[in-house]
């Protein structure tokens, strides 16, 4: 006799937890049930050596919804607080930037990125604002998403009719084309480039880019934290919001299909054979997971899943984790900087370079780096004296030329550790132990396709409405009974919270109309 | 991949050398690429054919797939609308395919040829959807139209001629039934179908043996009145026996531009073929609401008064045409064997009820005047000929 519950979300992610436990806080019986051993999804934290562990995927929180925050009564216990973003020079004349200010460039650089960040943000509040909502259909009589779109347009026209003309102008546009016009300063241009390319299939000179940072400092104005004992505390402490408001969460239980009857979903069966039964079930995979494998072609109809079939989500994003014996020395670094992130993309032109092999399925010779060593402030991650670093770099195609061999793991961690060296010359003597993670490895082991960050390339034309594809842009797939809560689904990717905590209202909602 | 040499020009079918030779008039038209004849001798003569002895047509430009693979059935019945689990091979079905919005991309014809395997037949072109269709299922779609050469061998002696050449045990083949035989040494299979709406089977052969099938057959029909015909003659007994044409009664979804342009299967009068009993097909919720909200339009049969062919004409509920319009005619001839005006049309529901009298505007010219004729037309149900030798196994000796 299976046993029948009110919802059952297929894996734990963050996304799928923030939904679980407002489903049952709102009197809902959820079953979880996660893949892995740890809940969290692709934000956890692992032991990747003996003694050192550090978070697997996602390193730095500056997304988490403060809605989702305050609704689940979260208070993640930060490491490192707004940090700055501190742009590498080989010279040792780095460059700090923080969310108001630049530090190191002239005054001119200076003043034009307050000026900068003055609109990016107002245009940023904007986004934000419709992160937390049910994206509006369009051509629909459905109230609620006629006021959601008039509200939009509305929003966009408050603006004041220049500024409202500048956000349609940068909205589609790229980034690189912007800092040129604003900035000499080849660190700052290189150090932005980044945030805006950041998880993506995109260079600084791809369309849309502009929105990829937007969409960056929509979360918390770009501003990071590194969570204390890493990204699976916060997993952990969303996974006991769920426990304590009655979902039921269980690991190691693979999900191996969704099980559709008569065209309506009807519970899962897990590899092992078990069976769950349930009327709602809630996918955090990402969306081509969810049709193609769980739910399967034949229950949709062919325009759809061809949609999905096209989703673009190939990632690009590798993770570097490094065991070391001490902090590196870095010139012109103090040691409290190693609290900082670090970024190498000495100017804009370099990440674009680094972008170029890219297109082509080879992985980047002179990488772009996210350096983050949070063990620093955080003694739970190494032994004592000890310490780790966890990169994100870009770009590591997850389609490599002739696949992700050992060889071609290996020169790539080569190139990204050379790149380090050239500010950390001594980095090569402190290594102990190494992990490399590509989209490849991500999609092995946090069962998402293409191992995109994202679950889906964060553009225009999967945004929104149509993210991620029209006919499944309000969280429902057109399988009755079968929604969407994970990054693929509007807003998207990054420990935000937002897509799980919208899916969760849609299908509640959903039920008082009922 | 190798390289294949494109064609240039327009194609020819296998039996472009015998169509050519008995043709009079030296009228072609284009069909998918290949030269298919108006028609040969004179379209009158040629309809008599189809009606009161055997016309030959030679299908080869229409367009087929093959289907095959562990998935084939799976995947055919959510591609049309109707069930395909009780086509038995040897069997064939008419089917009608829809897009997710529930309209009409094209019908046509499937054929069960063996235990999981398929061909399906249509006017137009559709590799592009049959490919996204078959994303997530272990099938192969082929597109097969120039590998294989096929003629519509119709009318009350079709049965005769076929016996006369040799096929044995033809005449226990049902309508809708397919079966094989050797021609020469190669497979022939006959399949009981057409588009006349009489006694009539398709043949389909590798072009190869084309021209020594159409030998054989007009040899063996010789005393039975058997004649070649070009698409015109086939057209009038299309609209008799009332089915429906791509580009004439619908557009094909993929080719509309403005909304409202296209064809429900319900639009159409094809409900019949719409199984809701399955719980998805491409296009099952838009149709399930449709169904539930109403139609907009309504396929009809018309039975017109007088005997000016009604072409392009609108429709109207009343005869001084004092208000709007409430559709327009999609096909339309006069009828020798019904001796009727027939029309085809397409109005505004919830017009369009059988039994309904609606009213057509006719111009036509006499002597370079036009003149404007409000015709009085009932709504029929069933198809203006429908021959009981149709339906009949085994078919009879005409």
């Amino acid at each position: 006799m299976a046993s029948r519950y009110d919802a059952i979300v297929v894996g734990a992610g963050h996304n799928g937890l923030v939904c679980s436990a407002l489903l049952a806080r709102a009197g809902k019986n959820v079953l979880v049930l996660e893949a892995n051993e740890q809940v969290g999804g692709a934000a956890v934290t692992r032991e990747f050596a003996d003694g050192y562990s550090v978070s697997a995927c996602a390193h730095l929180l500056y997304q988490l919804q403060p809605e989702v925050r305050k609704e689940l009564k979260l208070s993640p216990r930060l490491a490192s607080e707004d940090m700055t973003t501190i742009a590498l020079s080989q010279d040792g004349k780095h460059l700090r930037i923080t969310a108001d200010e630049v530090v190191g460039a002239s005054d001119e650089d200076a003043e034009q990125y307050r000026r900068f960040r003055k609109r990016m943000t107002r245009f940023a509040d904007l986004l934000r604002k419709y992160l937390n909502r049910r994206p509006p259909r369009l051509g629909t009589k459905d109230f609620k998403d006629l006021v959601t779109l008039g509200q939009l347009g509305l929003d966009l026209r408050m603006l004041g009719k220049d500024e409202m003309q500048e956000f349609l102008r940068l909205i589609g546009m790229n980034i690189h084309d912007e800092l040129t016009e604003r900035f000499r300063n080849p660190l700052l241009k290189g150090a932005i480039s980044l945030d805006a390319v950041l998880g993506t299939h995109l260079g600084p000179r791809s369309p849309n880019t502009i929105m990829t940072y937007l969409y960056r400092l929509a979360g918390n104005h770009g501003r990071a934290g590194a969570p204390h004992g890493g990204m699976g505390s916060v997993s952990e402490e969303l996974a006991q919001a769920a426990r304590s408001a009655g979902a039921t969460i269980r690991t190691k239980m693979p999900v191996k299909r969704i099980l559709i009857e008569n065209g309506r979903a009807t519970g899962v069966e897990t590899e092992a054979g078990e069976r769950f039964d349930s009327y709602t079930v809630i996918s955090n995979a990402d969306p081509k997971r969810t049709m193609m494998e769980l739910v399967g072609a034949r229950h949709a109809e062919t325009g759809f899943t061809r949609r999905i079939h096209h989703l673009r989500s190939r990632g690009n994003a590798a993770k570097l984790h490094l065991a070391l014996d001490g902090l590196p020395r870095i010139e012109g670094l103090a040691k409290k900087d190693f609290a900082e992130r670090l970024v190498i993309a000495p100017d804009e032109h370099y990440v674009e370079r680094a972008f170029n092999p890219a297109k082509y399925g080879q992985s980047s010779p002179e990488p772009v780096v996210e350096l983050t060593f949070p063990s620093f402030r955080d003694e739970s991650l190494a032994p004592t004296g000890k310490h780790v670093m966890s990169a994100i770099v870009q770009y590591a195609p997850y389609a490599l030329q002739g696949g992700w061999s050992d060889g071609a793991r290996e020169a790539f961690t080569l190139a990204v550790i050379g790149t380090i060296a050239k500010y950390a010359p001594d980095i090569e003597q402190r290594i102990s132990a190494s992990e490399l993670l590509t989209p490849a490895d991500i999609e092995r082991e946090f069962h998402i396709t293409g191992g995109h960050w994202h679950h889906g390339e964060l553009t225009l034309d999967q945004f929104l409405f149509v993210r991620p594809v029209s006919g499944a842009a309000q969280y429902r797939m057109p399988v009755d009974g079968v929604y969407l809560c994970g990054a693929g689904t509007h807003p998207g990717g990054g420990v935000s919270g937002a897509a799980g905590r919208n899916a969760a209202r849609t299908i509640l909602s959903r039920e008082k109309a009922a | 991949m190798k390289n294949q040499p494109v064609h240039q020009g327009r194609l020819k079918s296998p039996f472009h050398s015998r169509i050519a030779q008995l043709d009079t008039v030296n009228e072609w038209h284009q069909w998918k690429g290949y030269s298919s004849a108006d028609s040969l001798y004179c379209e009158d003569t040629e309809y008599f054919a189809i009606r009161n002895s055997t016309a030959v047509f030679d299908l080869t430009p229409m367009t087929k797939y093959r289907i095959t693979g562990p998935d084939a059935l799976d995947y055919l019945n959510r591609l049309v609308t109707r069930d395909m689990t009780k086509i038995r091979p040897g069997r064939v079905a008419y089917a009608v395919w829809c897009d997710d919005q529930g309209q009409v991309i094209d019908d046509g014809t499937i054929f069960h040829l063996r235990e999981g395997e398929y061909r399906l037949c249509s006017q137009e072109r559709h590799f592009a959807w049959l490919q996204a269709a078959a994303i997530g299922f272990d099938v192969t779609v082929t597109h097969e139209t120039e590998d294989i050469a096929a003629l519509a061998v119709q009318g009350p002696t079709s049965f005769s001629v076929l016996n006369k050449m040799g096929l044995a045990g033809l005449d226990e083949l049902k309508p809708f039934g397919l079966t094989h035989f050797d021609f020469q040494g190669t497979e022939l299979m006959v399949s009981r179908t057409g588009f006349t709406g009489d006694l009539g089977y398709e043949l389909w052969i590798d072009p190869d043996k084309a021209e020594a099938l159409w030998d054989a057959l007009f040899e063996a029909g010789e005393l039975f009145g058997i004649r070649a015909i070009g698409t015109h003659a086939l057209e009038m007994a299309r609209i008799e026996a009332g089915f429906l044409a791509a580009y004439m009664e619908f557009l094909p979804a993929d080719e509309t531009v403005r909304t409202g342009r296209s064809r429900s299967p319900l639009e159409l009068g094809l409900e019949w073929l719409v199984d809701f009993k399955k719980p998805n097909f491409n296009g099952r919720r838009a149709l399930a609401e449709e169904k539930r909200n109403g139609s907009t339009w309504q396929l009809v049969k018309l039975d017109i008064e007088g005997n000016k062919p009604a072409h392009n004409s609108y429709i109207f509920d009343n005869a001084r045409a004092s208000r709007d319009n409430i559709g327009f005619t999609t096909s339309a001839a006069w009828s020798p064997v019904c001796k009727q005006n027939i029309a085809l049309g397409t109005v505004r529901a919830p017009h369009g009820k059988p039994g309904d009298t609606v009213w057509v505007e006719i111009y036509y010219q006499r002597e370079m005047h036009w003149n404007r004729n409000m015709a009085r037309a009932t709504v029929v149900d069933k198809a203006f000929w429908f021959p009981p030798r149709r339906g009949a196994t085994p078919p009879g000796p005409y």
